[in-house]
């Protein structure tokens, strides 16, 4: 390196040297400045995180009493919506017989709420092709209907037909009473 | 500089670049095969630090900008969330608030080392003007970014510095009211702020461009003022500078760091942590640190008007510093009568600043409280600044003008190469001079 | 090397040059030996659940602080930090102390503004519900938010600690208006109201009574309850409540001394191997 650099100077540095150590004290502070922007590098990417304030509020409490039957009820959570639906026997029965159905993403009814909780269905309410907001008890299957690029849920709202890959997620939530659900 | 590159594209893809846009040539004759005087001294290794300084608060300043809230009822608030709540919040915006403290410190090293070696005189009167236009730019951006936090100090600090326009004749009301967008400083005035402090660091960057451009056409000055004669007065840029640059950049980061993280707050002022009450005014109301000389020679004219000329004069008068000054001789090594103006010229700028913190009729001698001379209180600090605000004119408007033709300089080396040749003794300031042991 | 130390020296007068004495000047405010003090210092959670016990019991009920959310309680570094609860949101000493406070809501049913107990992601809650109330509550005066309290005065905890700890009997010939108390840490100029001989007292006028007495704050750890014990106190809490990232602080800066130090002296070694033999 040295020697294209000086060019036409006479080189101080032809003279006979150990060139191992002469280079080792370059290479080591180079090393040195490329681990302080490094090290500096984290905080600057970290600080667009989730900041404290944010993720303290990640959780949120809901009184189911305020669903009707048949009905849903969308509240935002996490900047987001999220479909709390009260499903009728009819839409589990439909849900369940299902089960055994072709789908891009195969998943029972059973694990897709809390047992014993059937007609509670809490979903995340983001089309998981590219974020829409689905419109509820639309589509062929009679969950939910993504109007963006046509993506059809069931009941359960696993994806039947359209673009969308995944079926809806269910949060994380647990019901601290019959009527009062903890989600988050 | 030497006129013609040395860069040789040595791949097929630097080839193809090169003869489409050459900017690989750009950094290479720039920063790499630059021929430097092989004796600059640590002094001359704050235009590199100001670099590091302008980088530092471009990156922290975009990143606060995300979490930033440019509105009177939420600012302060949002400042305070950033330094509680955001990840590495409290990092970002302590580097911020004393990076540019450090920023400032740096420059005024900067200008006095021009100052004292003549790096204004020609052929680099333009590189001069350059540096003074970012001066100007860099304190418009201090003010406007210190108004941000919207503390007590923000806001009043901003009443008093946008009034000072209120002092010109006729137009003064119409432009204080279209600066602050209202009949106060308020909303309007803390978001049309916000937007130009984010601006006005890329002028600064752009203008720091053509700095460094004015710099390269005549190429350095040097301790000695001397023109370089030969390839024997320089050596190339990199590794050279590259590496005394770099350890004084890590040296100054040192500093800085002593501030960022151990006292963040001692040059801040604690009533900025107040939040801004358009009711109540600070008992005592200051500037930053580095504004205090211009806040010292404002107070020192009774007149409103007087007052903001001069203060404003006296940034005016270095834009014409390279033709006041009529001495041949650049370096004030050589200038024996001229180096004792400067130091006085360094002390005055040190009262001037002071005196900027201090109430105008606060006693400079504690002690001595009765020596009144028609009616005047000459013990107090604002005569000591009227004092100091003469030296500061009168060394640009009269001493150097006629220092220049009545001084005798002493002998001046042939070469930059000369006096180490001979001199080995009067090596500069900063240079190695015991060779090195092998190994 | 000359103006370096000249500049050097600048920054010490921008330091030094802050208000200077005028007539009628408070008393600078005695060091206080605070454990998070010097460049290693660190906050001393036991002092600090005192603080917090003296703020809850004797300063909110007219000083909001809300810069803070209860879960700044359990965070690293602060009072009620437990390593075994990461997420201080879960922390169920800072839940228990939430739910001790009252705070406004809106009905998402009815929208009517209900009270409902606290979580630790809520704001302390403002004694006042505004402004004018809180001026109305306390004779015209406001009392300042604290949040920042320990950084928005010189001094920071020193001062808190003189001002509590430091009301005084007026002085014979200085007169007190009704609703204020004189106490010689307090901003201010008594010369108007001085009557007496020589000059006039240092300090000022304060809205706020004295607060603290002895015992009138039973500390669990069993610290004599002292007026100046409950002043270092709670002058530590608002010290931490001003600065919660401080140790974090601290922490990281040796971190990067240590570095930095390193890395000066590669670069110096690098230099002089550089310019060995180059006579300049």
């Amino acid at each position: 390196m040295a020697d294209t650099v000086v060019g036409e100077n006479p080189d101080p540095h032809a003279a006979g040297e150990d060139p191992n150590r002469r280079d080792f004290i370059h290479i080591a502070a180079g090393a040195a400045a490329v681990g302080a922007v490094g090290a500096l590098a984290w905080p600057f990417i970290d600080q667009m995180n989730p900041s404290a304030d944010t993720l303290a509020l990640a959780s949120v409490e809901f009184d189911l009493s305020k669903v009707a039957l048949g009905q849903q009820v969308t509240i935002k959570w996490r900047g987001k919506p999220l479909f709390i639906r009260k499903r009728t026997e009819a839409e589990i029965a439909a849900a369940v017989a299902d089960d055994g159905a072709n789908m891009p993403d195969p998943e029972a009814d059973e694990v897709r709420h809390k047992p014993g909780k059937a007609e509670w269905m809490i979903l995340i309410g983001a089309c998981t092709h590219l974020g829409c907001v689905p419109t509820f008890a639309g589509g062929d299957y009679g969950g939910w209907f993504c109007p963006c690029h046509g993506s059809h849920y069931d009941t359960s709202g696993r994806i039947r037909r359209g673009p969308a890959p995944l079926n809806l997620p269910v949060p994380e939530y647990e019901f601290l009473s019959d009527t009062t659900v903890k989600v988050g | 500089m030497s006129g013609h590159s040395t860069y040789e594209p040595k791949t097929g893809i630097e080839r193809w670049l090169d003869t489409r846009l050459p900017i690989v040539r750009l950094g290479w004759d720039s920063i790499v095969d630059y021929p430097t005087p092989k004796n600059l001294n640590y002094w001359w290794t704050f235009g590199g630090i100001l670099a590091v300084c302008l980088g530092i608060q471009i990156v922290t300043g975009v990143v606060l900008a995300m979490h930033y809230v440019p509105h009177v009822d939420h600012a302060f608030a949002s400042v305070e969330r950033i330094m509680r709540d955001v990840n590495y919040g409290w990092l970002v915006r302590y580097m911020h608030a004393n990076g540019a403290s450090m920023f400032f410190i740096a420059v005024y090293i900067h200008m006095f080392r021009g100052l004292y070696y003549g790096s204004y005189k020609a052929p680099r009167e333009v590189l001069w003007i350059l540096g003074c236009i970012i001066y100007l730019l860099m304190m418009a951006t201090a003010f406007m970014g210190y108004v941000l936090p919207w503390g007590q100090m923000s806001f009043h600090g901003a009443v008093v510095i946008t009034n000072l326009f209120g002092a010109l004749p006729i137009v003064g009301e119409a432009i204080t009211t279209w600066l602050w967008g209202g009949f106060a400083v308020d909303n309007a005035t803390l978001n049309r702020f916000f937007s130009l402090h984010f601006l006005l660091p890329f002028m600064i960057a752009g203008v720091v461009g053509l700095h460094i451009w004015a710099l390269h056409v005549p190429g350095n000055n040097n301790p000695t003022g001397v023109n370089v004669k030969s390839k024997a007065d320089t050596v190339p840029f990199h590794p050279y500078y590259t590496v005394k640059d770099g350890f004084a950049i890590v040296l100054f980061l040192i500093l800085f760091a002593t501030f960022l993280f151990f006292n963040p707050n001692a040059l801040g002022h604690a009533d900025n942590y107040i939040p801004a009450n358009p009711l109540v005014t600070p008992a005592h109301i200051v500037p930053e640190w580095y504004f205090l000389p211009f806040y010292a020679i404002l107070r020192a004219v009774p007149d409103k008007l007087g007052g903001v000329i001069l203060m404003f004069g006296a940034i005016a008068v270095l834009f014409v510093l390279p033709w006041l000054d009529t001495s041949k001789v650049r370096s004030m090594r050589y200038r024996p009568t001229g180096k004792l103006y400067f130091m006085i010229f360094v002390v005055a700028c040190l009262v001037l600043g002071y005196c900027g913190g201090q109430l105008p009729d606060n006693h400079v001698i504690p002690g001595l409280s009765t020596f009144i001379l028609i009616d005047a209180d000459l013990n107090s600090m604002v005569w000591l600044s009227r004092l100091a605000t003469l030296y500061y004119f009168g060394y640009f408007l009269v001493i150097l003008p006629l220092l220049g033709l009545t001084e005798t300089p002493t002998a001046q080396p042939e070469s930059i190469s000369t006096p180490v040749l001979s001199h080995p003794a009067g090596m500069p300031a900063g240079a190695v001079a015991a060779p090195e042991k092998k190994g | 090397m000359l103006r370096k130390g000249i500049a050097l020296a600048a920054l010490g007068l921008a330091l030094v040059g802050g208000p200077a004495l005028a007539a009628g000047d408070a008393k600078t405010p005695e060091p206080v030996d605070f454990s998070f003090k010097g460049p290693f210092g660190k906050f001393d959670q036991a002092q600090l659940q005192r603080g917090y016990k003296v703020y809850r019991e004797v300063c909110a009920a007219c000083h909001g602080m809300e810069l803070l959310s209860f879960r700044n309680l359990g965070q690293k570094g602060g009072p009620f930090y437990d390593p075994d609860y990461s997420n201080p949101n879960d922390n169920p000493y800072v839940k228990t102390i939430a739910a001790e406070y009252q705070v406004n809501d809106i009905d998402s049913e009815t929208g009517d503004i209900i009270q409902r107990p606290g979580t630790s992601a809520d704001a302390f809650p403002s004694p006042y519900p505004n402004e004018a109330a809180a001026r109305a509550g306390n004779g015209g005066a406001l009392p300042p938010d604290l949040s920042v309290m320990a950084k928005a005065r010189k001094y920071g905890p020193d001062y808190i600690h003189a001002l509590l700890a430091g009301y005084r009997e007026p002085p014979a010939g200085l007169t007190v208006a009704p609703g204020q108390y004189y106490n010689p840490y307090m901003a201010g100029d008594t010369t108007p109201f001085w009557t007496g001989e020589g000059h006039a007292p240092e300090g000022g006028f304060i809205a706020m009574p004295p607060q603290l007495a002895p015992d009138k704050v039973t500390f669990d750890d069993g610290t004599p309850s002292t007026i100046d014990q409950q002043a270092k106190d709670v002058a530590a809490f608002l010290y931490w409540a001003a600065e919660p990232k401080m140790e974090e602080r601290k922490a990281f800066g040796f971190g990067a001394m240590i570095y930095l130090v390193i890395f000066a002296g590669l670069l110096y070694a690098s230099y002089r191997r550089i310019w060995r033999n180059v006579a300049h």
